[in-house]
């Protein structure tokens, strides 16, 4: 569990981090709470030779009522996402998903901004944004740009974000009352889900997104659309799968995760509509 | 006289407080890494990444000019180091085929994770880098992970012994020859039922870790290893490097769990010293965790093949077991027995006449080498035949405490006919000390509400139904306390089982243990000196307990197999009782009258009829101390060794209920209920037994629902790290609800059993029983270990003819 060597720089402002990450190029990385990154470069998935630590810049560590979204910034510990009262009353979902990210040492020092940027399907947060219809803001060298969630996800750990942009802040659109639901399913309470669901209903309009269902988060569209066509809840559900490529592994075959992935969305469809 | 007639000081039985936690829960305790060793090398061991290939080249250039790096070792060069292979100290057969096995691989790799080359060097970062600069040209070969495929011998993993089986081992036991087969013919019921016991990772909570220091001069070196086992790591590590006995010094500090993954002699061990002694300074190295996966020995591994016939009254008529046994690539210190030590366990609680059958073949894979993992054997017989208890009462029709209760080895029979304890002798020749099967298991059913519960699942397991409940039970035998030396004979085992203690009252009355018990968790200072104070009549805290450096506590043969206090925690009470017997000579002495005349209580001596003539063993102390006045032929000091061997093993028992909700959308298990009812005798710390219970229901529970060492089919480990191994944490724990019944052992003085293994022993059957139960309503009468969302689900839809 020894990492191969790497040099350390801490980045005091996002200007100071981006300016440093285009000074080393591709082969540094950003360190934020480093619950993603540090297992990687233990078993020499990963090795950055240079990190630059943006784990200090305290000014993007904020949840803000921002009219018709809250503002999160994306250095947030998911531990005040779950603890914070704006969201838990404008976006409870999101907070009450980051309550089931890991334990809560992981809590304590994962962040919103670094879950995202990571960009692994089996997270909770991307998924969730993605269900939100959340935009995310990434800062380059040039300056800042939204990004769609829907547009954000490319690939196995693969974002539209360049090598010199960071992350900084998340948009979550207000969920103005909306019924939702957060199902995840492990076999170990913190565990990562072995598929998750995030769901929300209000007034003929849903936004559903899967966990773990494929090599990106996935938006189950195909739901969302049989709903608003008036689909009953358990025919939505069986549309489930449909936008996804679920990959087997030891806890799940292709095929039972294509099965659990019906079941918890109908489950998280029942719980949202109540 | 045993102690519970003779007790006055009320120590044992009350729950007091770990003394060890404060500086474990603090974490000022101190294990191997922790050890400040100036001057350190550190050792990196290259581990082969094919399951099975020849070693056609290794080139170390690159490595050996790294910087910090001192040197670089392959197989080859180390070869003429060993003055023997690495050792196996349990031949169970005399034409057992045991490979040649080496600290490093020579030749060929048999494992991912086989030991291929060594790097020493100034930091254990630069150590770790080296390891990915050697260059080793592999010849891969095909991995054996199947036992069935190992048996055909189609690939032979040893060339030197032909062939992968290691041996065959059988106990027949009949009243008259054919009786089994005679049995089975006549059999009103039979069954015959197939189980797997997946391998298993013991991950211990910390990794192995070793540290050795030579002298400067003269060759003496202390090898500091979180090791179970330092008396027995001292004897081998002198015999394979051919250091003389008396030079070896082994410490086991602090140790972070075992589970009897440290009870071995493992190559980093050996390679630290021999390579301590070729620089001329200490080496050290500590595991990585996924390297702990790989390089650690793993537990169970076994293919169970049981067959049951019983009368038309369902008592059990004859029991036949054909196993095959995973030893993996090597035989490790243990391994071969691991398979025996359940051999007489089939027939679990129950009373079976003379009609059984067993066979083991054990078989070489390229897989991690197996060992002793809690319970070693003794879970695996315990499942078998417990699980397939519960298919003979679904096969006759009849509730499964039902069925236990006609066949349980009822009280009266561990008495002979005028009430004297004789024990009960089975079929094998075992005796068993004492039981009372009935009354563990009725408790167990009370806290249960068993009969409530079946009325509940009555009313919910209804077709169609969502979640359905599952209650399971378990009735269990556990042979513990390991163990009688004359036994262990008859089994060729290589050494004996008995331990050892000193204790020794000091000119201040303060008292020191000395045990060759070795404790890496289980509280052996608290326990001991609870002991130490009931006998002697001194405060718990006037007792200090010494263990674990064979500097300090030459003689003993360590912690596995709950031996510890069934063997040692006894040794220690018969060491009590010759100091006692001594300090009444000086006692008699000082108060002029004969030592029969004296009675001892609460740590004073006085003459019986006239109390006020009286003296307190701390004076005694001081006077066999100054030795100013002791009657002839006293030694000075009071002190006492004894070396206790047990006449028998320890047979706790107890009966675990279980009670689980299924999910059958999606094949989730959820343990709603626990009950442990176990009798491990007389409890000297309460508090200390239930954790040990706890930890051990967790340990089963998780076989049953979590934990599985996946191989895929070139050999490789997929579940290599905790997130893919699941090790289930204290959020994944139901309440278990622990109770007793107290049937002290007859045979020795504490009247004490073993509690280590007891919960693991019962828990994955009783967890699997449950489960089963829930779904058999949906034709499930068998489902494989462990029970985990997919694998429930896949059951649920192929009985319910998915095209799964
Ligand atoms: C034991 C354990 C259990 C866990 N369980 C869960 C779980 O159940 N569910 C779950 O969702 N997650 C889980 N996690 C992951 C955890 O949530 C991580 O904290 C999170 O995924 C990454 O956030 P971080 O701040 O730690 O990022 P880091 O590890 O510091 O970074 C991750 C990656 O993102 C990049 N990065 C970080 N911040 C930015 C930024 N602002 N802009 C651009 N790039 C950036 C880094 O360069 C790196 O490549 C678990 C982690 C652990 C260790």
């Amino acid at each position: 569990m020894i990492p191969a060597a790497f040099d350390y720089k801490r980045a005091g402002s996002a200007e100071e981090a981006i300016s440093l990450i285009g000074q080393y190029g591709d082969e540094a990385k950003f360190l934020a709470g480093g619950h993603s990154l540090i297992p990687l470069m233990k078993l020499r998935l990963a090795q950055p030779t240079v990190l630059v630590d943006i784990g200090r810049v305290k000014d993007l560590s904020y949840v803000r009522d921002a009219g018709d979204h809250v503002a999160i910034g994306a250095l947030t510990r998911h531990m005040d996402v779950e603890k914070s009262p704006v969201l838990a009353q404008h976006a409870p979902l999101l907070a009450h998903a980051a309550s089931h990210v890991g334990d809560a040492q992981v809590r304590h020092r994962g962040t919103i901004g670094g879950s995202i940027a990571h960009a692994d399907p089996a997270s909770d947060l991307p998924a969730t944004t993605l269900a939100l219809g959340a935009t995310y803001v990434v800062q380059g060298p040039k300056g800042k740009r939204d990004i769609a969630a829907r547009d954000f996800y490319k690939g196995f750990l693969e974002s539209a974000l360049a090598a010199d942009e960071m992350l900084v802040e998340i948009k979550v659109p207000k969920m103005n009352g909306a019924g939702w639901s957060f199902q995840k399913f492990n076999r170990r309470a913190q565990d990562w889900a072995i598929v998750g669901v995030a769901a929300w209903r209000n007034n003929g309009t849903s936004g559903v997104a899967l966990v773990n269902m494929g090599s990106t988060p996935v938006l189950a569209s195909a739901v969302s659309s049989a709903l608003s066509s008036g689909a009953s809840i358990a025919d939505a559900a069986s549309h489930a799968a449909d936008d996804a490529e679920p990959q087997g592994d030891l806890n799940a075959s292709v095929e039972y995760r294509t099965h659990l992935a019906k079941v918890l969305v109908r489950r998280a469809l029942e719980e949202a509509s109540k | 006289m045993s102690i519970t007639e003779e007790r006055t000081n009320n120590v044992i039985g009350q729950r007091m407080l770990r003394r060890e936690d404060p500086a474990l829960l603090t974490g000022e305790a101190k294990f191997v890494n922790d050890l400040a060793i100036p001057g350190a090398l550190h050792l990196a061991v290259l581990r082969s990444p094919y399951a099975h290939a020849r070693i056609k080249s290794i080139d170390v250039s690159d490595a050996a000019s790294m910087p910090g790096v001192v040197a670089v070792y392959t197989g080859k060069d180390l070869q003429s180091t060993w003055a023997a292979p690495m050792p196996c100290a349990w031949p169970v057969t005399p034409d057992m085929k045991n490979p040649a096995h080496y600290p490093l691989a020579v030749d060929k790799a048999c494992y991912v994770g086989d030991g291929v080359a060594a790097v020493l060097a100034t930091s254990e970062s630069a150590s770790r880098d080296a390891i990915d600069a050697i260059d080793v040209v592999y010849e891969p070969l095909p991995a054996v992970i199947d036992l069935e495929d190992a048996l055909s011998d189609r690939v032979v993993i040893h060339d030197a012994i032909g062939t992968n089986t290691s041996y065959t081992w059988n106990l027949k036991v009949e009243a008259a020859e054919g009786a089994v087969d005679q049995a089975f013919k006549n059999a009103a019921f039979t069954v015959s039922e197939r189980y797997v016991q997946q391998r298993l990772i013991p991950m211990a909570m910390e990794p192995r870790a070793v540290a050795a220091v030579p002298q400067p001069f003269g060759g003496d070196v202390t090898l500091y290893s979180a090791t179970q086992v330092p008396h027995i790591l001292k004897v081998m590590t002198a015999i394979t490097l051919g250091i003389p006995e008396h030079q070896m010094r082994v410490v086991a500090p602090s140790v972070g769990g075992g589970f009897g993954s440290k009870l071995d002699v493992y190559a980093e061990e050996l390679l630290c010293v021999a390579l301590a002694r070729k620089h001329g300074a200490p080496v050290r190295w500590v595991e990585e965790r996924s390297e702990n996966t790989q390089a650690t020995i793993h537990g169970r591994g076994q293919i169970q093949n049981i067959e049951l016939a019983a009368d038309k009254d369902g008592r059990l008529t004859a029991v036949r077991v054909r196993l095959i046994g995973d030893m993996g690539a090597y035989l490790q210190l243990v391994t071969p027995g691991v398979p025996l030590l359940g051999a007489f366990l089939y027939a679990g609680v129950y009373d079976l006449p003379q009609a059984y059958d067993f066979s083991c073949t054990s078989v070489f894979t390229t897989m991690t080498p197996t060992d002793a993992y809690r319970g070693a054997g003794r879970p695996e017989a315990t499942y078998a035949i417990e699980v397939a208890m519960d298919a003979l009462a679904r096969a006759m029709g009849i509730d499964p405490y039902e069925l236990r209760k006609r066949n349980y080895i009822k009280k009266e029979q561990f008495y002979d006919a005028s009430g004297n304890p004789t024990g009960y002798t089975a079929f094998h020749g075992l005796n068993y000390d004492s039981g009372d099967h009935l009354a563990a298991a009725e408790k167990a059913m009370q806290h249960a509400d068993y009969v409530a519960l079946r009325k509940a699942q009555a009313t919910q397991n209804v077709p169609g139904a969502r979640k359905r409940l599952g209650v399971g039970m378990t009735s269990y035998f556990e042979m513990c306390g390991l163990a009688p030396s004359r036994v262990l004979a008859s089994l060729n085992y290589g050494a004996g089982g008995w331990e050892s203690a000193t204790v020794r009252v000091l000119p201040t009355s303060k008292v020191q243990v000395v045990t060759g018990t070795s404790p890496h968790g289980q509280g052996h200072e608290t326990s001991w000196a609870m002991i130490a104070a009931e006998k002697l009549g001194v405060a718990p805290e006037d007792v200090d307990v010494l263990h674990s450096d064979t500097a300090i506590a030459p003689l003993g043969l360590d912690t596995y197999g709950s031996r510890s206090l069934a063997v040692g925690g006894v040794a220690i009470a018969g060491a009590c009782d010759k100091v006692i017997d001594k300090a009444r000579l000086i006692a008699a002495h000082q108060l002029e009258c004969a030592a029969e005349d004296l009675q001892f209580e609460k740590g004073t001596f006085s003459v019986k009829g006239s109390p006020d003539k009286a003296v307190p063993i701390a004076a005694i102390a001081f006077a066999a101390f100054t030795a100013h006045n002791l009657p002839d032929g006293v030694e000075p000091n009071l002190e006492a060794q004894y070396t206790h061997d047990p006449k028998n093993f320890s047979w706790p028992f107890g009966t675990h209920v279980c009670v689980v909700e299924v999910d059958t959308e999606t094949g989730k298990v959820d343990v709603l209920k626990y009950v442990a009812v176990d009798d491990c005798g007389n409890q000297i710390n309460p508090l200390i037994v239930e954790g040990q219970v706890h930890g051990g229901v967790v340990q089963g529970m998780a076989q049953a629902l979590y934990e599985e060492a996946v191989y895929d089919g070139d050999g490789n480990l997929k579940t290599s790290n905790l997130a893919e191994y699941l090790v289930p944490a204290a959020c994944d724990v139901p309440p278990i609800t622990t109770d007793f019944t107290v049937t002290p052992s007859t045979t020795n003085q504490l009247g004490v059993k073993g509690i280590g293994e007891a919960g693991t022993i019962g828990a994955a059957s009783a967890v699997m029983n449950a489960v089963i139960d829930a779904l058999s309503g949906l034709g499930i009468t068998t489902l494989d270990m462990p029970a985990s969302p997919n694998n429930v689900w896949k059951a649920i839809q192929a009985a319910q003819g998915g095209t799964k």
